[in-house]
């Protein structure tokens, strides 16, 4: 059977759910999110470490999709917002959140990202801190305003390693998504 | 030169560089999505004042959060410091976190490693 957005949507945002979200991934998403999940956490009186981390996550997942979303989605027969893409935040344990992103992906890119969160999961923290150090001296920002730090920095901070699923769409496009516990 | 004054917002810091005295604040958040755009004016105003800078340089840091985008501009900014201090001026940055921020800690000693400055990490207890 072929992947179903709708269905995925649904069946990822049963959970004990923070926020759920599927729509274009705009500037002004982003700030709403940030808003609403801040005010939630204080609100839960969630502790401080655990707070800033996830925020800190949030911030590098909404922008990396924010960054290299497709713009269309050409042969993606259902009605989906330019800029699509989705995002999940919710509850898994005491103080520890699941955090689930996705965005649709031209097929030709699933190696490079296989490939480069592979490389990220496998290092250790000491690994991380010179990969992180080195991209930071050594690379220049993107014209996208990433640059490559964002996956290293969310590995860093959470300690744990990203899941990814490439769910095959079209001749096209990959879904993929990517899961980080926080 | 006058004082460079750039009000804050919820995704950038508070900028104020009082070039007299040679005292430069970055406070609050920096996560824009393009912080090319944010930081270009101070790295602009850095390289002007790089020209006749004050005796010393007191930078202080207080950053609630940073994007990855942010984190190299923070490090061009510092760069533009570390030629100030390589020209002879005494030149000192004070990095502040919070009270068991340990990744806001970690992140100015990635800095101070990378960059040759004297840095000051300063923790705030509440």
């Amino acid at each position: 059977m072929s992947f179903n957005i709708n269905e995925y949507y649904t069946d990822i945002s049963k959970g004990d759910v923070l926020l759920a979200y599927k729509g274009s991934i705009t500037s002004a998403l982003i700030n709403e999110v940030l808003e609403a999940v801040e005010e939630k956490l204080e609100r839960g009186s969630e502790e401080g470490k655990t707070r800033k981390k996830l925020y800190n996550v949030l911030v590098e997942s909404l922008q990396n999709l924010y960054h290299h979303i497709e713009e269309r989605h050409d042969g993606i027969e259902e009605q989906l917002d330019p800029k699509f893409g989705i995002l999940v935040i919710e509850k898994a344990n005491d103080h520890e959140y699941k955090v689930t992103t996705g965005n649709f992906v031209v097929s030709s890119k699933t190696k490079f990202l296989k490939e480069k969160i592979d490389k990220i999961n496998a290092l250790t923290k000491d690994e991380l801190k010179d990969m992180y150090k080195f991209i930071l001296n050594h690379q220049k920002i993107s014209a996208k305003g990433g640059g490559g730090l964002g996956l290293v920095d969310i590995a860093r901070k959470t300690g744990k390693k990203m899941i990814y699923n490439f769910y095959p769409y079209n001749d096209k496009y990959v879904f993929f998504d990517l899961t980080i516990l926080v | 030169m006058e004082a460079l004054i750039i009000e804050g917002t919820t995704k950038t810091p508070n900028v104020n560089f009082d070039s007299t005295k040679g005292v430069l604040e970055i406070k609050g958040r920096s996560i824009p999505e393009n912080s090319i755009e944010f930081y270009k004016p101070l790295v602009d105003w850095l390289e002007e004042y790089a020209q006749s800078p004050a005796s010393k340089t007191q930078v202080n840091v207080h950053l609630e959060y940073f994007n990855t985008s942010s984190s190299k501009c923070i490090l061009d900014v510092f760069k533009k410091l570390e030629t100030i201090h390589k020209n002879k001026y005494e030149v000192q940055i004070n990095w502040y976190y919070e009270e068991d921020d340990e990744d806001m800690l970690e992140a100015g000693e990635d800095y101070e490693s990378i960059i040759r400055v004297p840095f000051k990490m300063i923790e705030i207890v509440d």
